[in-house]
This record gives C-alpha cells, sequence and structure tokens, in this order.
C-alpha cells in the first residue's frame, strides 16, 4: 500500500478495505487498556454495587438476600437521616460560599491593575489546590484548636472569648466548611477568571457609553455573558461537595456526635467499620442518585436560564 | 476568614465588591481611583486570609517540639529550628511514606498519560465501529463516584490477591476517563495534512501515531501526568479503604497517623510532616502552574 496506493487511489479499493482493517484492529488495541480497565474497575463494580445493595453480606459468612431492607432501613436510621441532611446543608452553605468569593475574587482581579500583581494573586489563589485536604486538615485542626488555636488567639485580640470550634455541633460544622472552601474556592476562582478573561472589551466600553455601570453592568452585561460558566462551575462544585469526606474525617471525625458526619462517611463507616457491605452500597446508590440528579438539572436549567453566543 | 466569608456570603450571586463602588465613578468613563482601594483592602484580605494559615504551618514546624504550642503564635520563621523536621523522621519512617507515594503516584503518572494517549487517539484519529458509543461510556464514568465503587473495588481486589499491595492503589487508577477526554481534544487539535503526508510516504496507522502524532501531543500528555500526580499524591481516601499495614501507607495517611500519635504533644513535629508533604505539590505549583491550571479548567469548557 505504498507507491502504487497513491497513483491508483481512486480505484484501488484493497489497499483501502486493507488500510481500515489495520486501522480498526490497532484502535482495538489502543482501546483495550482503559475501555478493559473501565470495565473491570467500574462497570463491574458498579453491577457489583446494585447487586449487593439487595443483601446482607460482611465477607466472613455468605452473602444473604434481603430485598429493598438495606434501602428500608435506611430512612429510619438517624445516623443515615443526619448525615445526609448534614451533606446537604453542607453542600448548600460550601457552594455558595466558595462560588460567591470566587466570582468576587475573579471580578476584583478584572480592573485595572499591574501585572505582576494580578498573577501573584491568581498564584495565591490557587495555592491551596495542590495541597492535599489530609495536610490541610491537619493543620487546620490546629489552628482551630480551642485552648492554644491560632484563631481563637487571634479572636482574643478583638476581644472575642474563645469559640469552642472543635467540640461544639455548630463551630464544628462552620471549621469544616470553612477549610473546604478554603482548599477548593480556587477552583471556581480559575473556572471564573477564564470566563471574565473572554469577555471582549468592547462590550464593557459599550456598556459604560450607555450608562450601565458597575452593579448594572455585571447583572447585565457580564453575568448573563459568564452564565454558562457559572453553571458548570455551580455542577462542579455541588459534586465534589456532595462527595465531602476528607475534611470531616480528619478534622472531627464526623462528631461531635453526628453533627459532622457526612453520607461518605456513613458509606465508610457501614462498609470498613461495621462490616454491612450490602448497607454501604445502598447508601452509595442513593448519594449517586443525588448527583445524576443534580447533572439532569444542569441540563434542564443550562436550556431555560443559559445565554450561549 | 471570616471577614472574607461573611461578605461574600451574602453577595452570593451577586458578586463584585468592586461594584458597590464603581457608580461613584464621574460619568462612568474614567475609572474610579477611591473604589480600587475597597478592591485592593478586599483582595489583601482574600491573600492574607489563603497564605496565612501556611505560612503559620511554615513557621511553627520551625519552632522547637515543647514550645509549638505556646501563644503568641508565630508566623514568620525568624529563629528557625530544626528538631522537629529530625523528630519526623524519627517518629515515622518518612523515608518509606515518601517512597510508596512516589512509587504509587508516578506509576499512576506514567499508566495514565499511556493509556490515555491511546484510547484518546483511537478516538480522536481512527475509524471503527461504536466509536461514539464507546466513547459516550468513557466519559460517563466521570460521573461514578470512587465512593460508590469503592466496596466491589476492595473485593475485587481481595479477590485478585492485591490487597494491602501498592498494587491495589495503582491499578484501579489506571483508566482515566477525563485523560481519555483531554487526549482526544488534543489529538482533534492537531492538523490532518500530517497524517496524509505521512500516509503519502508509506507510513501505515502505527507509524503515523508512533513517529508523527506522538511526538506532538507531549504537552497533552504533561496535561495529564500532572493532573494525575497533583490529585493522587494528596489522595487520601483510597488509600485508608485500600492499605491496611503501616509499610503500605502513603504520605497523607501516614501524616494523619502521625497526628493520632501525637495529639496535641508536638504540633511542630506534625507540621514538619506536612511541610515536608508538601515540598512536592510545591515544585508542581512553581514550575508546572500554567499546565496545571490548563488541565483543571480543561473539562469547564466544552
Amino acid at each position: 500500500m505504498t507507491a502504487t496506493a497513491v497513483t491508483r487511489r481512486q480505484t484501488a479499493a484493497p489497499p483501502a478495505v486493507r488500510r481500515s482493517f489495520i486501522e480498526r484492529r490497532l484502535a482495538m488495541i489502543f482501546l483495550a487498556p482503559t475501555v478493559l480497565g473501565m470495565a473491570l474497575f467500574t462497570f463491574l463494580p458498579i453491577i457489583g454495587s446494585l447487586v449487593l445493595a439487595f443483601f446482607r453480606w460482611d465477607i466472613i459468612s455468605a452473602p444473604q438476600f434481603v430485598g429493598l431492607d438495606n434501602f428500608a432501613s435506611l430512612a429510619g436510621d438517624p445516623t443515615v437521616r443526619v448525615s445526609f441532611l448534614n451533606t446537604i446543608v453542607f453542600v448548600i452553605v460550601a457552594v455558595a460560599l466558595q462560588l460567591g468569593i470566587a466570582l468576587s475574587l475573579a471580578s476584583m482581579l478584572q480592573g485595572r491593575m499591574p501585572s505582576w500583581l494580578r498573577v501573584f494573586l491568581r498564584s495565591t489563589f490557587f495555592f491551596p489546590l495542590v495541597l492535599s485536604a489530609a495536610s490541610v486538615s491537619i493543620f487546620m485542626r490546629y489552628m482551630f484548636n480551642e485552648q492554644f488555636g491560632v484563631v481563637n488567639w487571634l479572636l482574643s485580640l478583638i476581644g472575642i472569648p474563645a469559640v469552642p470550634w472543635l467540640t461544639s455541633p455548630v463551630g464544628s460544622a462552620a471549621v469544616v466548611v470553612l477549610v473546604y472552601v478554603w482548599q477548593n474556592f480556587g477552583f471556581s476562582f480559575l473556572l471564573f477568571l477564564g470566563a471574565l478573561t473572554n469577555i471582549p472589551k468592547e462590550l464593557h466600553e459599550a456598556a459604560n457609553l450607555d450608562g450601565a455601570t458597575g452593579w448594572k453592568q455585571f447583572r447585565h452585561v457580564t453575568l448573563p455573558l459568564i452564565s454558562p460558566t457559572v453553571l458548570v462551575a455551580s455542577v462542579m462544585a455541588i459534586i465534589s461537595a456532595l462527595q465531602v469526606f476528607d475534611q470531616p474525617y480528619v478534622l472531627t471525625n464526623g462528631g461531635p456526635g453526628d453533627s459532622t458526619r457526612t453520607a461518605v462517611m456513613v458509606i465508610f463507616e457501614s462498609a470498613f467499620q461495621q462490616l454491612e457491605f450490602g448497607r454501604a452500597s445502598a447508601i452509595g446508590l442513593v448519594l449517586t442518585l443525588l448527583i445524576l440528579a443534580v447533572t439532569a438539572l444542569q441540563f434542564r436549567l443550562s436550556r431555560r436560564f443559559v445565554f450561549y453566543q | 476568614m471570616s471577614s472574607q466569608t461573611l461578605r461574600s456570603g451574602t453577595a452570593t450571586g451577586s458578586p463584585s465588591t468592586t461594584t458597590p463602588t464603581a457608580p461613584k465613578a464621574p460619568g462612568g468613563r474614567r475609572l474610579p481611583a477611591a473604589g480600587s482601594v475597597g478592591r485592593y483592602v478586599a483582595l489583601a484580605i482574600a491573600a492574607v486570609l489563603t497564605l496565612g494559615p501556611v505560612l503559620w504551618t511554615l513557621s511553627t514546624s520551625l519552632r522547637t517540639p515543647s514550645e509549638s504550642f505556646n501563644l503568641p503564635p508565630s508566623f514568620l520563621p525568624i529563629n528557625p529550628d530544626f528538631t522537629a523536621y529530625q523528630e519526623v523522621f524519627k517518629q515515622i519512617n518518612v523515608g518509606m511514606l515518601v517512597l510508596n507515594s512516589a512509587l504509587v503516584t508516578g506509576l499512576i503518572a506514567v499508566g495514565q498519560m499511556a493509556s490515555a494517549s491511546l484510547a484518546g487517539y483511537a478516538f480522536a484519529r481512527l475509524d471503527f465501529r461504536g466509536k461514539k458509543a464507546i466513547f459516550s461510556l468513557v466519559l460517563a464514568t466521570m460521573m461514578v463516584p470512587v465512593q460508590v465503587t469503592i466496596v466491589p473495588v476492595f473485593m475485587l481486589i481481595r479477590g485478585m490477591g492485591l490487597s494491602d499491595t501498592l498494587l491495589a492503589l495503582i491499578l484501579p487508577a489506571i483508566p482515566t476517563a477525563f485523560g481519555t477526554f483531554l487526549m482526544r481534544q488534543y489529538f482533534l487539535g492537531l492538523p490532518n495534512d500530517f497524517a496524509e503526508a505521512a500516509s503519502l510516504d508509506g507510513a501505515g496507522p502505527w507509524r503515523i501515531f508512533r513517529s508523527v502524532y506522538a511526538p506532538l501531543a507531549v504537552p497533552g500528555m504533561a496535561i495529564v501526568g500532572i493532573l494525575a500526580f497533583n490529585f493522587h499524591w494528596n489522595e487520601f481516601f483510597r488509600p485508608l479503604i485500600l492499605t491496611i499495614s503501616e509499610q503500605n501507607f502513603t504520605l497523607p495517611l501516614g501524616l494523619v497517623t502521625l497526628q493520632g500519635n501525637l495529639g496535641t504533644g508536638s504540633i511542630s513535629v506534625v507540621l514538619a510532616g506536612v511541610i515536608l508533604s508538601m515540598l512536592p505539590a510545591l515544585v508542581v505549583f512553581i514550575f508546572g502552574q500554567r499546565t496545571l491550571r490548563e488541565g483543571l479548567t480543561a473539562g469547564a469548557s466544552k
């Protein structure tokens, strides 16, 4: 299929057929590691999870079919109920803070500013993203310590008495939110920064000439233009917040009581501490449904509210 | 963190602290100088709140273990003391943790770069039946949270006789939907002419990939590799479940265990470990920030 294929490429069917055969075989080989890997480590486990959710199994004795018992018992289990409620409240508060902070900071970087400062600030807000959530939670746990923590020390300087951050239900929930947002706002910030930088300057100039400045301009010019990014950033933030684990596990281990226990912590505890693998799978499926619902909502909302150029 | 969060908390969806000051500008022509003071103050507060905890961690790790929890706290390492760094090496096997983390992260990164390049190339430039369907299936795996598959994966790993080995962490992490997506985009962005030219020169599909497109896709592979590094170096959930004995722990897991053992006894020792674990991330941050930024935001821009 070399020189001849070139000179007779209109009529030479055999080389083309042979070529496509080689190409198909090559495609199979190229796809094999990814596709077989996913079949083994993602699709098979999904099926496993679906099946397991209808069984009671502690790994040691034989699995026992229990029908919908695992799901039915979830609703009545106070720990599961509280942890899902915690997760939803956490998602609402953390995502609102994360997006609010990110969009504020990204807009503030838009105006005139020395470029070294812009680069410095962008790097600064990005920095927490490269740290591990476990490490961050380790040092934040010391910072929020009631007696010797630096946070309470700073508060004492302005006369605020020591706050029991990690030992009170509200305090510990607040710490989990703050630590999570501290580490993750940089991601939404990057998305917003990219979207804001892409808005053509002329649009702002035109708006200025029409007398639309400040908040008006933001509301009627900037926000519609970045609405696709706002939606994507919200959905990504919601999906990752729904899976929060590292921070509450290290900071509070779900406590005090169940006040910072999250859905994923209950999956972890059911499976690997109480050895109730079926139950853990059932909880995992409920969480997946939540995530799928958020994704489905994204598609519906994007048709109604998002302005595409 | 409080002043910043409070401000933005009330302004969800109604962001930009610059805006309230802007209308004061006469005519809206000139950018208001007074308005930018508020903007700079807000940005400065945000920067201090972002960097402050890291600086505190660094300077506290450089205090002597006995005085590390004394108040007032230290924010700048004025008289650095390295006792805590010697101590952390005695308390935990830092070398082994680093080696485990490096092995796991490195092999996952290399594995993802290779498998994602191959699959991405197949989706972008090769013709085969069922391409669309297979690609959708691959993308769909991005929506499945790891917590949902972890129980069956744990059992699968046990069944394969790999429980409590580093391979248990490495193998399941190599197939990457996001990496495949990125590499497909990357290959789609390369011009078609090269393939035609190479094919005229008699190169078969494999040669065209190996000698023409793969070398051009190195920047794309770098994005996949850096993303994999950043994610798996910091990963906590899977190592917590899939490793059992301390000799297979990765850094984050080892540090959490260290904090559990030392409690609030010698903060600086734990923080010294935290700082050590940050060093590779810092290297990525300094030398690969641009690549990492591109990779992180690539998923959002469709």
